[in-house]
């Protein structure tokens, strides 16, 4: 036992390891304490207790993927990880969803680890040992070729963890099908943790080999960023709308780290350090806005029994705080000043620009393109945020489970509201957290950043050093404070207090939807009041529609109607369904999955019955054994 | 202080334009002073409010005020010492305006009417198309500080995403209260009195940031008042001499800011 705990579980507490873990507690403790609620009256005692079980041992099992020091170990805590979000994947297994999105996750992870073991077995060939540290040594002896290779399939094995495009297709299945709370812990940090891996190995291990690392990186990046955020608009489910988010959010980090790698091979250290930085920042980020998001959302399914964006509204009124939390959620996720993700998104820009003023003039407009994909993909997340927020939160309640819902109980609000401060607190505080982090990417990259002044006096951020740009959140949300202030200030003095009537929304002339279903004429008693009612209310799928036009190249939407007559000449009833085509399930899922059925096929022709044949087997197998053993 | 008169002459920037507009279309039309009188009615007015709306609905104009106003502060101003650099640059003025746009266009949706759905989401259709053209025509021009061949391409994909995101003709109209056309106008169509005012000033404002920005990073030489005003009578004479376009042909529009943004990028690679 002492054997093993020395050398296989020998742990590192480098500042890279100390991040992840920050990270890990971060979102964690407000999920565990939020599960209390959540997961009362919702199941038996002793489901509760396997719960509890579970949760604890996905928290560990994270905690030592990015710990260990010894590649072997790293498999089998990677492993330990996968199956313990599995079984909690499926926790609702009465569902049939569940069982359906627990297979494809359990499927694509195990693609995923058979990547990542194949390339640690070709380092272990090099290295003769799994120690971290002998790995790196081996791997500087290592030919460009087989480097290359190794970084391929550490980008497929860990992109297939962290969801990058076309890997990410279990990523909407098996999150929302989650509990809300274990659904925010594998959005916000277990994604995350291959994001370490990749740099652990990738960057730290086996060291960067040429300038196509990066650009492949943020080219990847790049189009999971796009990707991800034109499903999310498409989503009306608001937890798989989350998800989609996540794969969004996965290629904005990957744009900082891809800079950053890109930027090391280009000579351009502390640039490195600092795009570096930037994706972490944005990967803590993340992980705080997204556990929110996600237990705001699991709040809006307790109290409603739904996940369909379009049966919800009206919910500010009667759940305050988790309007409340859930819009700071979405102003953070949308990059709104002063929140954190307004931080991390303008230190991307800033090392895209970075790039874009001192690289090569190739690398420039690579730079340039990829800050304009980045701004696309904020203003689409924004305008995702709106749809989220707006249709479910706004307006009238458009069921009758959205109009008697309430208010979740005291854990998880707390749960929420300590998030949703998170948030404030890592927007306001960027300049020393930005400090933090630049020791951190200075340690990865083993570039020395004492130099690198990124901040001036704690308070303000300056990536060029005194003389550029600055930024500084907390004087920014102060002069909006003190704006808003004045304002309010000066239109009271000078007009006086508001004086409000409260009136109907202007109906635009609409009947309400009963009086249509009767010919079209209200009855007397209803005309000229309550005109308006939910079914006349914008929609989230109207609210996407011209995002779903624009992007038709890609989404490929069709739809189905249906008419029921009662007879030739009349309509009864008219059935419209939408749906657009999942470009990367249909064209590269569906074949590879029927290649599969295929080959399964031919082979079963092996599989007679006949013990003869299977002695033969056995026979051919051992020659070929022996034949291959006094070859090599 | 400049910014203090900027913030002061914004309606009257939007004054001109109508003006330089009526002109041009032989009508005699308003003063330019007519934007000041129509905040100074508005704000004296009493409000209606609709039941279905929330705080959102309450706060926002006072949020979309703030963050144009803010971001005024932030626009460079060559010469002047200004001590709102510290705060924030050019990029962050973008990030402050969506902080406005995000709750006008929660704003639209408070209300429960259609309009204002139909509003929000064209708006943040438009603008999420526009947010590339902005970034990447800043990279462009900021790559290096003189003026170049690149900076009037870079100027001119700028200028497009100026008439999107003033709501400009051929992207949006002011000027037109028809349900099917209308994308700024419909987000704010349930707001009365001194909300209303918040809104329209703001919307002023954001006008003269965009122009300003055009105007300092894009031309760095000549003086701002001049500068702006060129910009508005060219602003003018693009509105009365095109129509506008359907919904889905700015997307085209947008699409073509996006290549020749792009193009000003390539071409101030090259160091041109």
């Amino acid at each position: 036992m002492g054997y093993l705990i020395n050398n296989i579980f020998r742990s590192s507490f480098d500042p890279l390891s100390v991040f992840f873990l920050a990270v890990i507690a971060v979102v964690s403790l407000p999920s565990a304490v939020y599960s209390v609620g959540y997961m009362k009256g919702r199941y038996s005692s002793g489901k509760i207790t396997l719960g509890w079980a579970l949760l604890i041992l996905f928290a560990a099992s994270m905690a030592l993927v990015v710990t260990v020091k010894n590649a072997f170990s790293f498999i089998i805590v990677w492993e330990l990880m996968s199956l313990v979000s599995y079984f909690l994947v499926i926790f609702d297994h009465e569902h049939e969803r569940s069982i359906q999105a627990g297979t494809i996750y359990i499927v694509m992870t195990h693609i995923g680890t058979a990547f990542i073991i194949t390339a640690i077995l070709i380092i272990f060939g090099h290295a003769h040992s799994f120690d971290f540290a002998a790995m790196k040594n081996a791997c500087l002896f290592m030919p460009s070729g087989t480097k290359n290779l190794v970084f391929v399939l550490f980008l497929a094995g860990f992109g297939t963890k962290a969801g990058i495009v076309p890997l990410h297709v279990w990523l909407p299945y098996a999150h929302p099908q989650a509990p809300s709370h274990i659904s925010s812990i594998m959005s916000g940090v277990m994604i995350k943790t291959a994001i370490y891996a990749l740099i652990r190995f990738a960057v730290m291990i086996v060291g960067v080999e040429s300038t196509w690392w990066g650009e492949a990186l943020l080219v990847v990046a790049a189009v999971s960023c796009l990707v991800g955020v034109i499903y999310a608009l498409m989503e009306h489910d608001i937890k798989k709308l989350l998800a989609y988010h996540s794969v969004e959010n996965i290629g904005i980090i990957l744009l900082g780290v891809g800079a950053s790698v890109l930027f090391i091979k280009l000579s351009m250290p502390l640039a490195a350090a600092f795009a570096m930085a930037a994706g972490l920042y944005h990967l803590i980020n993340h992980a705080i806005f997204k556990a929110l998001l996600f237990l705001c959302a699991g709040s809006v399914y307790s109290a409603t029994g739904k996940r369909d964006m379009e049966k919800m509204g009206g919910l500010i009124k009667v759940m305050p705080w988790t309007a409340a939390t859930f819009l700071v959620g979405s102003m953070a996720i949308s990059a709104l000043p002063p929140l954190n993700g307004f931080v991390s998104e303008w230190l991307t820009f800033q090392a895209f620009f970075m790039g874009v003023v001192s690289a090569p003039a190739g690398i420039k407009i690579f730079m340039g393109i990829l800050a304009g994909v980045l701004a696309l993909t904020s203003g689409l997340a924004a305008a995702c945020f709106v749809k989220a927020f707006g249709i479910t939160f706004l307006a009238m309640p458009r069921s009758q489970n959205a109009a008697c819902a309430k208010e979740s109980p005291f854990s998880m609000k707390l749960a929420m509201v300590f998030l949703a401060m998170l948030t404030v607190v890592f927007g306001l505080a960027a300049p020393l957290i930005l400090k933090y982090l630049v020791r951190v990417s200075g340690s990865v990259l083993s570039v020395d950043t004492s130099a690198a002044g990124f901040t001036l006096n704690n308070l303000i951020i300056a990536p060029r050093g005194s003389g550029g740009i600055y930024l500084s959140p907390s004087l920014l949300a102060l002069g909006l404070i003190v704006i808003i202030g004045m304002t309010v200030l000066a239109v009271y003095a000078v007009w006086g207090r508001r004086r409000l009537t409260t009136g109907k929304t202007w109906d635009c002339g609409y009947y309400p939807a009963i009086c249509l279903d009767q010919g079209g004429i209200p009855p007397v008693s209803d005309r000229g009041r309550d005109k308006l009612d939910p079914r006349t209310e914008y929609t989230a799928t109207a609210f996407s529609k011209p995002f779903r036009i624009a992007f038709d190249f890609f989404l490929l939407p069709y739809r189905k109607t249906e008419k029921i007559r009662e007879s030739f000449y009349h309509v009864k009833s008219f059935k419209y369904e939408l749906y657009t085509t999942p470009v990367f399930k249909e064209y590269i899922y569906q074949p590879l999955l029927r290649a599969v059925f295929k080959i399964s096929d031919s082979l079963k022709r092996a599989q007679s019955g006949s013990i003869h044949l299977y002695i033969a087997y056995i026979f051919i197998t051992m020659l070929a054994l022996i034949i291959f053993m006094s070859r090599f | 202080m400049e910014y203090l008169m900027l913030i002061l002459s914004a309606p009257l920037v939007s004054g001109v334009i109508r003006k330089i507009k009526n002109d041009l279309r032989m009508r005699r039309g308003p003063g330019v002073f007519q934007p000041y009188y129509d905040l100074a009615k508005l704000f004296a007015k009493d409000e209606v409010v609709s039941e279905n709306a929330s705080w959102v609905f309450t706060i926002t104009p006072f949020v979309v005020l703030a963050s144009c106003v803010l971001a005024l502060l932030f626009v460079p101003m060559p010469g002047a010492a200004n001590p709102f650099v510290y705060i924030g640059d050019l990029l962050a003025i973008i990030f402050l305006l969506a902080l406005g746009r995000f709750f006008l266009a929660l704003a639209g949706l408070d209300t429960g009417s259609a309009f204002g759905g139909m509003g929000s989401s064209r708006e943040m259709f438009i603008s999420s198309l526009v947010e590339p053209v902005i970034f990447i025509s800043i990279f462009a021009v900021c790559a290096s500080p003189s003026f170049r061949f690149s900076s009037v391409v870079a100027g001119i994909a700028l200028v497009l995403a100026v008439i999107a995101e003033t709501s400009r003709i051929p992207v949006d109209n002011q000027e037109t209260h028809l349900e099917l056309t209308m994308i700024h106008e419909a987000m704010v169509l349930e707001y009365s009195g001194r909300s209303l005012a918040l809104l329209e000033l703001a919307a002023h404002i954001k006008q003269v940031v965009f122009f300003s920005i055009l105007a300092n990073c894009v031309f760095p030489v000549g003086i701002l008042p001049v500068k702006i005003l060129i910009i508005a009578a060219m602003i003018a004479l693009v509105e009365v001499s095109v129509a506008k376009m359907r919904l889905f042909r700015a997307v085209d529009f947008l699409s073509f800011a996006i290549v020749l943004s792009v193009a000003a990028l390539v071409i101030s690679a090259v160091g041109l």
